[in-house]
């Protein structure tokens, strides 16, 4: 769907500009040197507080990376904007939650290191495996069918989820003890807690993986080849079906971790989280470029970056936050409708 | 061993019997019968809409037959899923290319063994497809999808060839090529056939596909009308009225 308003926002593009899409584009300039030119102003007058908001804003990037890469693999694959990936991720803090408390993990220390790394695992595991199901039951049969159908599927999906976390959840958001050092250290006058180095010591070897599967091994290889035409893959011999799962448990997996590093980093979470943040995700995979990798990764960390710019500095202030996100993405959606990295004919996984 | 089972059978490799294939409702193959023997050349003839590439599809397995039998090196075939056939030996090179557009030539070829194991076999056949098709050789770095059509047509005959089929499926190789480029792509398939394999050659270029080929069966409206030796059928007066534009 995203596909053809990218397609179409495109061709309009093109058209002889209008005078007042002349001044919208000199506009959409103007506002994007205003922004910079108050990131310069804020880096001069108070550098460490300008790299503590970034590196705030850059700990929630890579959880919207991790999220956007979902939606963007699946997307790639099968052309669904699967809306029920927020909702794992969702799941995924919940199953976090606990799997701790079971362990009985509250606090730093080796045993709360092993449970944590223990979690990871069978989170990731578990996230991967309801990813594959849910694909099996509600998305396969409708693989042939018009475009419309599976993405309605998927909202209902979405909402079984919900549904699913709310029965044993509770509809309250809940507080979970974390089992993350909260110390911190400084680097000249930044500070910088340790959980952040956890979240990228865990995201970053996740995000390399997931780029070397793709680019380097067989079946990433065939990944690649049943995105651009699957009848074509199955007459290489590559098992289609079997490529399409393994993506949905790829896009599960990550989504697993963040679900772990979510509720390990802000200690709350609650039925409807994966509305807020798999739209902040999709988001993200949309101003990367849907169907790139790389460009949900930069998706995600630009839109951590500029949320925590705007709730440290602050710019409009927390409150404003989700409407700053957007007025980017609006803006450049304007001058590149593609995204970041989207090629025009929109490049898949 | 099934190969020494089906040489004694009298060199039959494929077979197809009374086969009825479907889209929904529509018929498009209504009862095709035939036969392809090890090392032939066999083409398939008949004008669009015929159930050309319907039949080489069902054969890779891409569609399911209604109703009736494929049975390959003695054993059937009919409902095994696709990725499996080309396990089986049967590797097509379809109608429109289909080649993977934003993949380089060399990754297109490399999918084409993509089932194959022996990393040797693998780079001699690679040569052989470079040397019958020069023009590869020069873009194996460009994206598959910025070359021209011809050059996208080697490709997708290339990279059917280098899953080392025993039966070679190709889907109107010629369509789209030049005249030049319309003789090498047929003298390759002699040669290719020369080196070893069987191939179900689909055409709408009737003449230079009879020519060519061994046996021919002449499809209309989903069922068998005619069929025989190439060189027969060349000189039938029907065919050459309705095919040969004689
Ligand atoms: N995906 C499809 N859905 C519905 N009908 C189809 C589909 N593909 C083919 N058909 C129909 O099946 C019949 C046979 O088509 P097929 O592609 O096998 O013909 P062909 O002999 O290969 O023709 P051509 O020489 O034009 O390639 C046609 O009437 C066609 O309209
Ligand atoms: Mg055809």
């Amino acid at each position: 769907m995203a596909g053809t308003l990218v397609a179409r926002a495109r061709v309009t593009r093109r058209r002889k500009m209008s005078p007042s899409a002349f001044l919208q584009k000199y506009l959409g300039y103007l506002m994007l040197a205003l922004v910079a030119y108050w990131m310069l102003t804020k880096f001069i007058k108070s550098p460490s507080q300008f790299f503590s908001a970034a590196l705030d804003g850059l700990e929630n990037g890579t959880l919207y990376a991790l999220i956007a890469l979902g939606y963007t693999l699946v997307y790639g694959i099968i052309e669904l904007i699967n809306f029920a990936h927020g909702d794992l991720f969702m799941l995924g803090t919940m199953m976090s939650a606990l799997v701790l408390s079971k362990l009985g993990v509250d606090h730093s220390s080796l045993t709360g290191w092993l449970g944590l790394v223990f979690t990871l695992v069978v989170v990731m595991a578990a996230c991967a495996t309801l990813n594959v199901i849910i694909e099996f039951l509600a998305y396969r049969r409708l693989r042939r069918a018009p475009k419309l159908a599976p993405l309605i599927t998927a909202v209902g999906v979405s909402f079984i989820l919900q549904n699913i976390a709310l029965h044993f959840h509770g509809s309250t958001p809940k507080q979970h003890p974390s089992a993350l050092p909260a110390a911190s250290f400084n680097i000249g006058s930044v500070q910088i807690n340790q959980a952040f180095l956890v979240v990228i010591a865990v995201t970053a070897p996740l995000l390399l993986l997931m780029t070397f599967i793709v680019q380097r091994t067989r079946q990433g290889k065939a990944m690649r080849a049943t995105a651009q035409d699957q009848d074509a893959a199955r007459l290489m011999g590559v098992n289609v079906n079997r490529t399409i799962s393994f993506t949905f448990a790829l896009g599960g997996a990550l989504a697993g971790a963040a679900g772990l590093m979510y509720e390990q980093t802000v200690g709350t979470t609650s039925y409807n989280l994966g509305q807020q943040l798999g739209l902040i995700a999709f988001t993200a995979a949309v101003l990367g470029g849907i169907g790139n990798l790389v460009g949900a990764v930069l998706g995600g960390l630009l839109i951590g970056l500029i949320q925590g710019l705007n709730d440290g500095l602050p710019l409009l202030g927390q409150l404003w936050s989700q409407s700053v996100v957007f007025t980017v993405l609006i803006l450049l959606m304007v001058f590149k409708p593609e995204g970041i990295l989207g090629k025009p004919t929109t490049e898949k996984v | 061993m099934s190969d020494v089972m089906t040489e004694a059978a009298g060199g039959l490799m494929l077979s197809i019997e009374d086969m009825h294939v479907y889209y929904g409702n529509i018929a498009a193959v209504k009862g095709l019968s035939l036969t392809v023997n090890h090392g032939e050349i066999v083409t398939l003839i008949g004008s669009n809409g015929a159930g050309k590439s319907t039949t080489l599809r069902t054969i890779s397995g891409l569609l399911k037959p209604k109703k009736g039998s494929i049975t390959f090196l003695g054993r059937p075939i009919n409902g095994v899923a696709g990725h499996e056939i080309v396990g089986r030996g049967i590797c097509q090179s379809p109608e429109g290319r289909r080649i993977f557009p934003r993949m380089t030539v060399e990754e297109n070829l490399d999918l084409g063994a993509f089932l194959r194991k022996d990393k040797d076999g693998i780079a001699s056949d690679k040569e052989r497809v470079l040397t019958l098709f020069p023009r590869l050789q020069e873009r194996i770095a460009q994206k598959a999808g910025t070359m021209s059509g011809g050059e996208q047509q080697m490709l997708a005959v290339g990279r059917a060839l280098i899953g080392r089929p025993k039966l070679l499926l190709l889907d109107e190789p010629s369509m789209g090529l030049a005249p030049v480029l319309v003789d090498l792509i047929f003298d390759t398939i002699a040669t290719i056939r020369e080196q070893g394999t069987t191939i179900l050659l689909v055409e709408q270029n009737a003449l230079a596909a009879l020519r060519i080929a061994d046996r021919a069966y002449v499809l209309e409206s989903g069922s068998l009308k005619l069929s025989g030796k190439a060189s027969d059928l060349a000189k039938d007066p029907e065919v050459v009225n309705a095919y040969l534009g004689g």
